[in-house]
């Protein structure tokens, strides 16, 4: 497995190998799809949309709905003007969605196809019909990756829909970030705990994990409504959970509607989620729920119990950032040691974050933003780990090595799990770290002799 | 007259017309051309191989994914470097089933991924430099013996020539560096892909080892990808019976195999829409002759490999072959009656790629199940209606500009294997050569066929003929279950296989059979929602 990847790190600045993150149109998809009655739209050419939808029915396992403005040649050359309007035309008539969620792509980004012209130019022609909503978001892939677009959706929801009429409500947003359904049930189970009315976007919850009732439902009960985006700008206060994901909207909600925000990494571990309940207290103006402080304190006590397989044990962790600085977080106050910190993103900004987690624990961590998994096994090549925290795509390099491999993060396409059951939250944080101990333990006990093999761990 | 398939729901003509009518203008008008109620003896015309509506749901992917993810990515010791923004070639990444064995000393980059990773600048500036760097460090890593470029969208609008970058890289690097004008826009699905890949195969490297291949019974099986490891069940065969094989197109295959393919002394084509290309170069250049086969189901893999064994005329190995097809079809008739004995008279429908929804009709019959109802994905008027319509096939504008090699024979390398005189006299008794008769000619009366299904057509065709099982990709899977009905994917297999051969077709039946016995299935309603009867 992986038998070409030499030991040796040679200085590479045009080719990337085996990818740590894709490109921005799926996250514009993922995020589209968190919204009620929505249909997000790709365009360019239709392969784009096919590999979109395709990834994110093999994480999910679940319909992915999506349509495209099926660039031709003639169109590279022409623009993607008449394509999109027909595809209005069409995508009401057969589909009749609420919302239409336009992103574009590399073809159509270097075309320069201006989006907003051609809404306006569908209504005018009647192929958006009254009443129908089309938003839109820029994605060109060869700028940022998956989480780029995936804010940049958000961003425009907020952009075309949010408003505030003057007053304000007492709820809060919840942008969620770039998290499982499960993860995002879980948050607004939190939030209602301290009694706070909020409004999440994206909520793909009640959407990609939809039970099988013997029928298909085109749009899926669960979303964030278009009331609901109006209503984003009348809250009190946004919540933005992983900067990387949600920290532009957050911020336009500040400067479009005057909500305030605060920016809050994923709320993954012990650390994050204290953080994210103490806003959560702070907004609500009451005490934490005895519920959630014994979930807190169940949590504490399973890494104390467990310390032993937890300490000292090295890990390698890569993904997007918002999960990689949460997991890093969390590894080190599990005594952990993150020794190889990596995401295909881009920005500094990420590196500076984890080695200031780093900086009392493991100063001389490889961390890298831009990194690919190529760089990553080399690095594991010459200083081995115990552990491997990230996506299903390092199981090749987890079968290279031989190491253990928890699965977290997106995509995860061998397993599933992961949209029922969420790593957000104490009781997350609790699952996660019980994956993590049962994979070294599981591993002591593969490696033990017989006569070290014990009954009790 | 073949006998008309007996439906439950309204006929299919009210069916068709039902769909049409719930299009609107033009948009009834175009897809009322790709539904036809098939008549086997007199296939009518229906309209394949043209641009998909743009806002409708499709299946279709784009000629990068034919080109690069289809035909090339499974030549295993190649360096496939993908020039253009990270997407095309994350997705493309062991997102296909196309198996490679490990462990026969050649290198292997199966499970490697290959960009230049475009960034805005590149865009602007342009990204030829960026590629050549590229193609320097995977030759300093690990010195490959070829390397492929592929373009995808935004490069051919920015006008980088993957072309000059391999010129000048085969030089410097000193191994064969060869690229591909594969941009996703090009064409109207993966099979301008497919020709892309063809035409670039054939000129860069099929023909360029000469060593002469030192067995009597040598054949090239083109259109085969491996897919869940079926290549390896027809390698276990062939090898069974002493055929030779030189080279597959592309599965589990290596460069070098592929170099010297031309030694072959016979084609075998699989999938049509995805190779024929190639076997047409390859018998005007070199003079190797071609023939459809099916190693999609038992019989129609015995009867493959008797059209192999007629072709070399040979009687030792008639006779070695009829032994092969005697004791595997004896393993396989147990499982297949058994599985009959459920699954007899139940439907299927399908609706996938560019032979697939063919060929495994075969399968379906063979347990005694009807297809009902299929279609394909990319495919063209002759794998539907058969070859015989290619001289009246119309190139339309999106077509017109992907590149038609013209070839003659080859100076010096082109030996007929069959005389012309042989090969009439073959034909005279019989004997097809450069056949494919299409998928309607095989499906019964009555059945519906429909050229690039929507999602529209596909959920109403589900809702009112219920199949006991539909065939499809990824993107329908998940759709089709949640209507209660199994949806087997037949581009991953979902990640079981392999289905073709002898063992391939037990494991299919067997398949099918857990699959439509589901118990889940019917617990889907929960009991206090049951009617009582
Ligand atoms: S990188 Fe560009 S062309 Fe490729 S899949 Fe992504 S958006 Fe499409
Ligand atoms: S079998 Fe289907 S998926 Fe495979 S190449 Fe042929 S048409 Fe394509």
């Amino acid at each position: 497995m992986l038998d070409m990847t030499p030991a040796t790190v040679a200085e590479r600045s045009a080719l990337k190998i085996n990818p740590a993150k894709t490109c921005q149109p799926v996250g514009a998809v993922y995020a589209a799809l968190g919204v009620h009655g929505c249909l997000p739209h790709s365009h360019g050419s239709q392969g784009c949309c096919a590999y979109h939808r395709s990834h994110l029915t093999r994480h999910f396992k679940e319909p992915v709905m999506a349509s495209t403005s099926s660039f031709t040649e003639g169109s590279s050359v022409f623009g993607g003007m008449a394509n999109l309007t027909q595809a209005f035309g069409t995508i009401f008539e057969m589909y009749n969605p609420d919302i239409v969620a336009v992103h574009t792509t590399c073809l159509s980004e270097v075309i320069g196809d201006d989006i907003p012209t051609i809404i306006s130019k569908g209504r005018e022609e009647g192929k958006i019909p009254e009443g129908k909503v089309v938003v839109h978001c820029n994605t060109p892939s060869f700028v940022g990756s998956h989480v780029t677009g995936f804010s940049a959706m958000v961003k425009g929801f907020v952009k075309y829909l949010s408003e505030n009429t003057g007053t304000r409500s007492t709820a809060i947003n919840i942008l969620p970030g770039w998290v499982e359904p499960s993860d995002m049930t879980e948050i607004k189970r939190l939030v209602a705990a301290f009694g706070l009315p909020s409004i999440m976007l994206p909520d793909t919850s009640s959407v990609l994990d939809a039970p099988a009732t013997g029928e298909h439902a085109f749009f899926p009960k669960g979303g964030t409504t278009l009331p609901e985006l109006k209503a984003m700008g009348d809250a009190k206060a946004t919540l933005s959970l992983g900067t990387w994901a949600s920290l532009d909207a957050a911020t336009l909600l500040e400067t479009k509607c005057g909500v305030p925000f605060q920016d809050l990494d994923l709320p993954i571990g012990l650390a994050a989620t204290d953080r994210f309940i103490q806003s959560l207290q702070a907004l609500a103006g009451v005490e934490v729920p005895t519920q959630i402080e014994d979930e807190r304190g169940r949590l504490v006590d399973v890494i104390s119990d467990m310390h032993q397989y937890l300490s000292g044990r090295k890990v390698a962790i890569y993904g997007d950032p918002d999960h990689v600085i949460a997991l890093t977080e969390f590894c080190r106050d599990m005594d952990m040691l993150p020794v190889h910190v990596l995401t295909g993103s881009v920005g500094n900004a990420f590196e500076t974050r984890i080695k200031d987690i780093l900086a009392d624990s493991v100063p001389e961590a490889n961390v890298k933003a831009q990194g690919d998994l190529y760089l990553l096994h080399q690095w594991i090549k010459n200083d081995p780990v115990d552990l491997l925290l990230g996506t299903t795509y390092g199981k090749f390099i987890s079968r290279a090595e031989d190491i253990p491999l928890v699965r977290v993060g997106w995509p995860i396409l061998d397993r599933v799990g992961h949209s029922y059951f969420p790593t957000v939250g104490y009781l997350g944080s609790l699952r996660l770290a019980v994956e993590i101990i049962s994979a070294i333990q599981e591993r002591q006990d593969r490696d033990a002799p017989d006569h070290a093999f014990e009954l009790v761990l | 007259m073949s006998e008309r398939e007996p439906h439950t729901g309204p006929s299919p003509e009210a069916f068709r017309e039902e769909i049409v009518k719930s299009y609107s203008g033009k948009v009834a008008k175009k897809r009322a051309k790709h539904i036809l109620v098939n008549d086997p003896e007199v296939p009518a015309e229906i309209e394949a191989n043209v641009r998909t509506i743009p806002g409708i749901i499709s299946q279709r992917g784009c000629c990068y994914a034919g080109c690069k993810g289809v035909v090339m990515g499974p030549i295993k010791d190649m360096v496939h470097i993908v020039h253009g923004p990270i997407g095309c070639s994350y997705y493309a990444w062991l997102s296909r089933r196309n198996q490679a064995a490990t462990g026969d000393g050649v290198a292997n980059f199966i499970h490697y991924a290959f960009s230049t990773d475009m960034q805005e600048e590149d865009i602007v500036f342009g990204g030829e430099k960026k590629l050549a760097q590229a193609c320097r460090e995977a030759y300093a890593a690990f010195q490959p013996t070829a390397i492929g470029l592929y373009a995808t969208c935004p490069v051919g609008l920015i006008g980088d020539d993957v072309h000059a970058v391999a010129r000048q890289m085969s030089e410097e690097l000193g191994i064969n560096v060869f690229g591909f004008s594969c941009e996703g826009y090009k064409g109207v699905s993966q099979s301008a892909g497919h020709h892309i890949a063809n035409n670039g195969l054939f000129k860069n490297v099929v023909g360029l080892d000469d060593t002469p291949v030192d067995h009597p019974f040598s054949i090239n099986l083109l259109g085969e990808y491996n897919i869940g490891g079926d290549a390896f069940e027809i390698e276990r065969i062939l090898d069974l019976c002493g055929i030779h094989l030189v080279a597959t197109f592309s599965g589990n295959v290596k460069y070098g195999d592929i170099a010297s393919s031309h030694n072959a002394k016979l084609n075998v084509v699989m999938c049509h829409r995805s190779i024929n290309y190639m076997a047409e170069m390859m018998e005007k250049k070199f003079g190797i002759p071609w023939f459809k086969v099916n190693f999609i189901g038992a019989d129609s893999t015995a009867k493959s490999l008797r059209k192999i064994a007629e072709y070399f005329g040979d009687a030792e190995l008639t006779a070695r072959v009829e032994a092969v097809i005697a004791d595997e079809l004896a393993k396989v008739a147990a499982v297949r009656a058994d599985v009959a004995s459920r699954l007899s008279g139940k439907t299927a429908m399908l609706f996938v790629g560019g032979s697939r929804a063919h060929h495994y009709q075969d399968l379906f019959n063979e347990v005694g199940m009807t297809s009902v109802a299929a279609g394909y994905e990319f495919a063209h008027r002759d794998d539907y209606e058969g070859r015989r319509v290619l001289p009246s096939i119309k190139v339309d504008a999106d077509s017109r500009n992907i590149e038609e090699l013209h070839i003659g024979p080859d100076d010096t390398r082109f030996t007929p294997r069959r005389t012309p005189e042989e090969i009439e006299t073959a034909e005279k008794k019989g004997f097809a050569w450069r056949d494919y008769d299409g998928m309607m000619a095989q499906m019964k009366k009555g059945t519906l066929v429909i050229d690039d299904i929507s999602h529209f057509e596909m959920e109403k065709l589900i809702a009112v003929y219920k199949p006991d099982i539909f065939c499809s990709g990824v993107k329908d899977k998940y759709v089709v279950e949640k209507m209660g009905v199994p949806c087997k994917q037949l581009h991953s297999y979902d990640y079981g296989g392999p289905y073709a051969g002898f063992i391939g077709a037990s494991n299919f039946y067997q398949e099918i059979d857990r699959m439509i016995g589901k118990r889940i299935t019917r617990l889907i309603t929960p009991p206090w929602k049951q009617q009582t009867a």
